[in-house]
């Protein structure tokens, strides 16, 4: 019952389990209608950006499209495959589902977050932040649910008892594994300059008077980009999008993990892709810009929260299908080079410079020697590790050349 | 890097309609509102199965159209004709005839097949049934009606009928610029109900090659056929 008090302060009563519950309900319901709009959005602007008229026939501008896609896989029958591992087969849509709500719990929508008010609103006398849950360790919710989203794919691919959805399934957890490391190594930047693992904080850390009065506060300034692109990058990796759908590579895996799938099973996988999107662009929002801290014009201050909230959003909702009309998939070992040979160290690097010049401001050593020191020091291990890469490669070749003579 | 992000300016563009980049290479779906796009003469729509000008139907039951067919769609079985109330002119008719439109691929090797040009494909593509049950198109759905057009069933759109339903015989195939050139402007094709024998279609061929007249003195012309006797 401690779980449910909306601060997880004082006692539980009927008004903090009805904040709670009309929480849950609005948290879930948002998430769903974001889906639906984001699963029609990424069609009509695919479709423009590739000169085509996208769906148009069911309501205006085919916006229900999503709605009888929907209730046709509802209707569907429901195949299931002789040689499928069935209990598993069954469970695999839920095991990446559920971690795509529950990541949505953590995310603040709104509030207005002022010195004063603290993104705290008042509900029938009781003191609740809008957002579902504020656990103390928000973001490393969010990577655990990523994780774990990683296994109904993979799942779901070795559970099928067919070739192609498993080459589709080992290519995720080998991707999952590659990207989830870059991304954590950029959330830290975050978590080190906010000095919490708490979601309302990082916005809390972002609100306010930003760099020389125009900039904002913003996380994604204050870490110096680097950590936001890679996030970003990462990101799109953990989401399976393109160019980094190579689990779901039509043209090599006819549907990749998810072929066997059909009817409502295989709208579940769907659902939760799109369902990741939008929460994935949240996440990026809260971490890098802010999430709904903006400064207020006219009105009620608190409508403001869910207004820049959404449209900060509604920019990453954007750039992902941005990048899907324009990129071509990666190919296999690029996309194993980028993550490991790039990202990886990239991240590890702006991490340890962001701690070296934290620890330095705390001590009161002088800024410019750390920097200084801590790219000569970046630049040798840059060296090393290209000069690591360059043998390696090298003696592959050396390898291949070996091998091809004998 | 500039030409990674050369890219994207390119799908960005193609946002803005007003522009040569953005402009649509796809057309809405006119179905309720409009005139009906023209249709391609060749189109391969939905089967109808063709009657002489008396009335009588083309199809003898030879089956040969239910041989050819790539996806076993077609069911066909002949019967004697009665002596005194013939169906057909031959010895036989199509006492069955089904097609199974959830299997049909519109190949149109049936038409090619037909010895008497009983089975030919019309324009009509706007067919989608809500059940298995419609889907089996038997015999009384396919035979022209008694005005020698295709019969409308609940769930069909022939609302430009009167545009396709002269494309829909035996002429169209008779004709085609893959055919034998010699058929060109040569009526190689029987008399149907309601529209009598179609005129040959000019204009086919390259304009040098494009014969005026029918090729009298040629041996292999096809004899003009003028139906049953």
């Amino acid at each position: 019952m401690f779980a449910l008090d909306p601060l997880f302060s004082g006692t539980f009563d009927g008004a903090v389990f009805l904040i709670v519950l009309a929480k849950v309900v609005i948290a879930f319901a948002l998430l769903l209608v974001s889906v639906l709009f984001m699963i029609w959005f990424e069609r009509k602007l695919h479709a423009d950006m590739s000169n085509r008229l996208g769906p148009n026939r069911a309501g205006p501008f085919g916006i229900l499209q999503t709605l009888a896609d929907g209730i046709k896989f509802f209707f569907k029958e429901d195949l299931l495959p002789d040689r499928a591992d069935k209990r598993i087969f069954i469970l695999a849509p839920f095991l990446s589902l559920v971690p795509a709500f529950l990541v949505f719990s953590v995310i603040p929508l709104g509030g207005v977050f002022t010195a004063e008010k603290q993104g705290i609103v008042t509900v029938f006398g009781r003191e609740t932040y809008v957002q579902l849950a504020d656990p103390p360790i928000g973001v490393l919710l969010i990577l655990a649910c990523s994780s774990i989203a990683v296994y109904g794919v993979m799942l779901a691919g070795w559970s099928s008892g067919s070739k192609y959805p498993l080459l589709g399934s080992v290519r995720a957890t080998a991707q999952m594994v590659s990207y989830e490391a870059a991304l954590g190594l950029s959330v830290i930047a975050v978590v080190m300059l906010a000095g919490s693992l708490s979601t309302h904080d990082m916005v809390m850390v972002q609100a306010g008077e930003g760099f020389g009065g125009i900039l904002p506060r913003w996380n994604l300034i204050a870490t110096g980009v680097v950590p936001f692109v890679i996030f970003v990058i990462a990101g799109t990796a953990e989401l399976n999008r393109p160019p980094f759908d190579l689990v779901e590579a039509e043209q090599e895996l006819v549907g990749g993990f998810h072929t066997e799938y059909s009817s409502i099973r295989f709208a579940l996988f769907f659902l939760a892709e799109f369902m990741n999107t939008v929460t994935m662009s949240a996440i990026i929002v809260t971490l890098f810009l802010g999430g709904p801290a903006g400064p207020t014009f006219f009105g009620p201050a608190l409508m403001w929260g869910p207004i820049w909230f959404a449209s900060k959003l509604f920019l990453f909702l954007f750039m992902f299908v941005w990048l899907r009309a324009t990129l071509p998939r990666f190919r296999y070992d690029q996309l194993m080079d980028l993550g490991w040979k790039v990202l990886i160290p990239i991240s590890l690097g702006w991490m340890l410079l962001l701690a070296s010049l934290n620890v330095a401001g705390d001590a009161g050593w002088n800024t410019f020697v750390v920097a200084g020191a801590a790219v000569l020091i970046g630049l040798v291990a840059y060296l090393m590790l290209a000069g690591a890469i360059a043998t390696s490669a090298r003696r592959r070749e050396q390898a291949e050349l070996e091998g091809s003579i004998r | 890097m500039g030409s990674y992000l050369k890219g994207f300016k390119i799908t960005f563009g193609k946002l803005f309609k007003g522009t040569e980049s953005g402009r649509m290479v796809t057309v809405p779906y006119v179905k309720d509102s409009g005139p009906k796009r023209h249709k391609p003469e060749r189109l391969h729509g939905r089967h109808v199965l063709n009657r002489y000008e008396d009335g009588m139907e083309k199809c003898i039951g030879c089956e040969l159209c239910a041989g050819v067919c790539p996806a076993r769609c077609i069911y066909v079985r002949g019967a004697d004709n009665p002596p005194d109330e013939p169906v057909s002119p031959g010895e036989r008719f199509g006492f069955i005839y089904e097609i199974n439109y959830l299997r049909c691929i519109h190949c149109d090797l049936c038409v090619e097949a037909c010895p008497t040009e009983a089975i030919t494909e019309s324009k009509l593509f706007e067919f989608s049934f809500t059940n298995r049950q419609d889907a089996i198109y038997t015999k009384a759905e396919l035979v022209v009606d008694d005005d020698g057009l295709p019969q409308q069933l609940p769930w069909e759109d022939w609302s430009d009928l009167d545009k396709v339903a002269a494309q829909s015989s035996a002429w169209v195939r008779a004709t085609a610029p893959s055919g034998n050139a010699r058929y060109e402007g040569v009526v190689a094709w029987s008399g149907e109900l309601g529209f009598g024998v179609k005129p040959p279609e000019v204009g086919q061929s390259e304009p040098e090659a494009e014969p005026t007249a029918p090729l009298e003195g040629n041996a292999d012309a096809p004899e003009p056929s003028s139906g049953h006797d």
